[in-house]
């Protein structure tokens, strides 16, 4: 690449996260503004809202389970979602558009409508299997498909699979090693941004949870939010933090793990 | 939910194990789930006794600013022991009947329900009968015969402003340039129960009547035109945030805004005085029937009719407790002066404006 | 030569005339197809069923209900709105993705954006709604910094509490989202493209508008219908903003569940929502088509 057309990428790039970064940051600092306000016009700025959130045992309860819940989904993603893609794509490609179909239509119905579907089969599980807010992984499961059929089929569009499967299947592979350590290590960066996703998905869900009956983060942050304004503005940015530093900590953790396996080369 | 609804619900159980459904729910084996009145199964005391054995009880759709729901909660907790489980504190009444039919024979299906009229009406097949040890203070239009609902508090619709900002009089002080994107209500009309009553204020205020909310569409599509109106839902944090500093909602609602911004005022007009109560209701399915029962003795014993009443709300056993003495006077003073007859809509006038308001609303504000 | 060696080791590895691989192909399908068959499609038929069920037996009223004006115009504002937003999201984002793609791959910057990302593209609702109000609505900071300064806003009214405001909401959310599913595609640009361009004597417009993005348009548009597909769907945010009536289907389906004044509607919701599946449907089929075309000549 030569000088001048590095320059002008870095020139781009500036531009782009300058303005970007101004209309993502400008709302938040809205909130942060509003919740760190005393109360009558002339107040000094406080922090009350803030700590008045406390430890709260509902609010721990609630993030344990949303954040179980979350591994439980992404980790159930990667079981399901990601060999059926591949896999299908390699040896039944008439499945292909009807199942990208498929991992759409939970984006489609509103989850308002989508509950009262679920609520008949969460009353059979919760009074036969389990009531245990952890039977949310299954509906949370159905409810990622669209954003993590998206973020995988991106990578997996970028990989030529036929040719990589064939040259692996005629030195002797088998299918599983042709998946993991062939086909998934060079679509690492759509695997981590789909758990990425999936994660985001269940921690910040709050329509399926509450119409269900049980309490996840945003559930208990609503029920602590109805007593005052600050503090339910306050309770949302510290969930947009927690959950931002979450994920950073997921992406360095990813991170960690692909070097340890030692990752095959990449094509 | 009636009928169809229920029906698609059943077709969906059809098709997964029903047998298993027609158990008992939850964990009450308690004798309790027919009981009509603590008297005729052992007295308080073992309601008491029964309930905290139980040790849980499900609520639904409270808010704890709304009429200081968090400090009854609180109270009741602290008192019996017994954890209060909330679920879907923003949800509408309709919400809170649908629950309870979703989450039937579950251990976290409502035990109580306080709902708006139209929907109590309307579903008494899911209520069970129960009568507190106060039910002759409650005033015979007030309650169910059978004692199925009963009606807990109400208010009457207002007009709450910054006084800092504004000066209302009138509800047709709104209508002048001084309001220029101040007014709002607290919620959809077509949705909200608070919203409709808000739209009927301004209908009895310019000449309609209960069985006519067409004058208060016209009303709020004058103040649409003129630029007053903010179509954003008002909120505790719209409220603070300037907004929306002009509110149509319940005066209990209205004045729990105070404590945050203490320029504000509620304004109740001399000429229109709109009512509306809410209805308590046990579901015939709670997981928790003793402890339910007990929250209704609590709600309508003295302290909990007080603790409404320092929430702005008018308990509904308040005439009752004016004369024995046990009203508390420093909040009942607190109350908005209200001089004249309110009226209330009734059921079919309910559903009439309801049906106005779906074919004309949107024509009128939605510019 | 190939093709010969190829066909006769697939001869090899076919001995029962394929059927047998075929069938065996089918069944690693099987544990999503089952998950989904009970998960997706059981509520999704729930639903449609309720949508033809009426008090008295099967009926075709609420979908009759579907041809009021009133809900044609929720339809059409739904989709001039998603498609507004999403096509908007999706340029944007595809910017702000291809800034971030192009640094370092490893770098702190791009953990910091996906992770960034990654929590807006998820943050709706009421607090959204709020958080624009707290921005630019009549009392926003931006707006008071500006009149302070002597510029007005919103000289011709407040354009934040109407559809117009709620789609510059919406990009609030998908952006970031774009960001996150596109971004693997970007990766997979490869240097060798580029330098091939250059070798035969295309500038930067070339290498964009006959190499690149060919090659990059079927993840653009599957990412723009997930875009679509979201907006499209999403309540919360337009119902704390606008309470002027059901202005788009969500809010018109939220109604009748959840409304407190009318009778119970439950089975018109599962009509619009069965109304909004097949909108959808339509859509993907004609991104489908799309798609065919624009990777004919890709390997696939």
């Amino acid at each position: 690449m030569n000088r001048r057309r590095r320059r002008r990428l870095a020139a781009f790039k500036a531009v782009v996260y300058v303005v970007l970064g101004l209309f993502f940051l400008l709302p938040i600092a809205a909130m942060v503004e509003f919740a760190t306000r005393g109360v009558g016009i002339s107040s000094p700025r406080t922090l009350t809202a803030f700590t008045s959130i406390g430890s709260d045992p509902e609010l721990v309860d609630a993030i344990t389970a949303s954040l179980e819940l979350a591994v439980i989904t992404s980790l159930g993603m990667l079981a399901l979602l990601l060999p059926t893609m591949i896999w299908i794509r390699l040896r039944v490609p008439q499945m292909v558009r009807p199942v990208e179909l498929v991992c759409l239509t939970p984006l489609t119905i509103p989850a308002i409508v989508l509950v009262v579907g679920f609520a008949p089969i969460y009353n059979w599980i919760e009074i036969n299997v389990s009531d245990s807010i952890l039977m949310l992984a299954l509906a949370y499961l159905v409810l990622v498909l669209p954003y993590c059929y998206r973020a995988l089929d991106a990578g997996l569009s970028a990989v030529d699979i036929r040719t990589l499967s064939e040259a692996a299947r005629s030195l002797g592979a088998s299918w599983a090693t042709v998946m993991w350590r062939i086909i998934v290590p060079n679509m690492s960066s759509a695997v981590s941004n789909a758990c990425l996703l999936c994660v985001a998905v269940v921690l910040g869900e709050f329509t399926v949870a509450n119409l269900l009956n049980f309490e996840n983060l945003q559930v208990a942050i609503s029920i602590l939010g109805t007593g005052n304004a600050s503090v339910s503005i306050a309770l949302a940015v510290v969930s947009l933090v927690f959950v931002f530093f979450f994920l950073l900590l997921l992406s360095f953790l990813g991170r960690a793990l692909s070097r340890r396996r030692g990752g095959a080369a990449r094509a | 939910m009636k009928g169809s609804a229920a029906r698609a619900t059943c077709l969906g159980l059809a098709l997964t194990v029903v047998g298993t459904l027609a158990a008992c729910g939850g964990s009450s084996d308690s004798s309790w789930s027919n009981v009509t009145s603590a008297a005729s199964n052992g007295g308080m005391s073992a309601l008491v006794t029964a309930a905290k054995a139980e040790g849980q009880l499900n609520v639904i759709a409270l808010p704890l600013n709304w009429a200081n729901y968090g400090a009854i909660i609180k109270d009741f907790s602290a008192k019996y022991g017994i954890k209060v489980n909330q679920a879907n504190p923003q949800g509408s009444s309709q919400d809170e009947v649908n629950a309870v039919n979703s989450e039937k024979g579950t251990s976290k299906a409502p035990d109580v329900l306080d709902i708006g009229m139209a929907v109590a009406w309307a579903n008494t097949s899911l209520f069970a009968p129960y009568e507190v040890s106060e039910w002759s203070s409650i005033p015979a239009n007030q309650k169910d015969a059978g004692g199925l609902w009963y009606q807990d508090y109400g208010g009457y619709m207002s007009i709450g402003y910054d006084s800092s900002k504004y000066t209302v009089t009138s509800v047709a002080d709104l209508l002048t340039p001084a309001f220029k994107s101040a007014v709002a209500l607290n919620g959809d009309p077509t949705e909200a129960n608070a919203a409709l009553n808000g739209v009927m204020l301004a209908s009895l205020a310019n000449g309609g009547s209960i069985s006519n909310i067409g004058p208060g569409v016209s009303f709020f599509k004058q103040l649409n035109a003129a630029g007053n109106f903010v179509p954003v839902t008002a909120t505790a944090a719209t409220i603070d945030n300037g907004t929306t500093p002009v509110v149509f909602d319940w005066d209990y609602l209205n004045s729990a805004s105070v404590v945050n911004l203490p320029s504000w005022k509620v304004f109740v007009p001399s000429n229109a005085i709109l009512g509306g109560y809410y209805a308590q209701a046990i579901t015939k399915t709670a997981p928790h029937p003793a402890a339910a029962r007990l929250w209704e003795e609590y709600l309508y014993s003295a302290t909990g009719q007080n603790l409404w009443l320092q929430g702005g709300a008018r308990p509904v056993e308040m005439t009752a407790m004016q004369a024995n003495g046990s009203l508390n006077q420093t909040y009942a003073a607190a109350l908005p002066a209200v001089s004249g007859s309110p009226v209330t809509l009734d059921q079919s006038q309910a559903s009439a404006a309801a049906s106005y308001l779906a074919s004309n609303w949107s024509a009128a504000v939605g510019s | 030569m190939t093709a010969v060696a190829v066909s006769e080791t697939e001869y090899v590895r076919r001995p029962l005339g394929g059927r047998l691989r075929i069938s065996s192909a089918w069944l690693g399908a099987a544990p999503f197809l089952l998950y989904t068959g009970l998960f997706l499609f059981l509520p999704t038929v729930l639903v449609a069923v309720g949508a033809f069920s009426g008090p008295h037996g099967p009926t075709l009223a609420n979908l009759a209900q579907l041809s009021r004006p009133y809900v044609v115009s929720a339809f059409l504002n739904s989709l001039v709105l998603s498609a507004v937003s999403a096509s908007v999201g999706a340029v944007v984002g595809s910017v702000l993705a291809y800034a971030v793609a192009t640094g370092s791959p490893d770098g702190i910057l791009r953990r910091l954006v996906t992770a960034f990302c990654g929590v807006l593209s998820q943050f709706g609702g009421v607090t959204l709604a709020f958080a624009f109000i707290a921005t630019i609505g009549t009392e926003g900071f931006i707006v008071i910094w500006l009149q302070q300064h002597g510029i007005r806003f919103y000289p011709n009214g407040v354009w934040l509490f109407s559809l117009t405001g709620l789609t510059l909401i919406y990009t609030y959310f998908e952006i970031p989202l774009m960001v996150i599913v596109f971004m693997p595609a970007l990766d997979g640009i490869r240097p060798q493209w580029r330098e091939a361009t250059e070798t035969l004597g295309g500038g930067t417009w070339h290498y964009w508008r006959h190499v690149a993005g060919p090659l990059l348009m079927p993840a653009f548009l599957g990412a723009w219908l997930l875009l679509f597909a979201n907006a499209f769907s999403a309540y919360a945010t337009a119902a704390a903003l606008l309470d002027i009536g059901g202005v788009i289907v969500p809010l018109q389906i939220s109604r009748a569940l959840s409304s407190e004044v009318g009778l119970d509607q439950a089975n018109f919701a599962a009509a619009l929502a069965l109304g909004m599946v097949v909108i959808v449907a339509i859509i993907t089929l004609l991104y489908a088509r799309l798609q065919r075309r624009s990777a004919r000549w890709l390997p696939r």
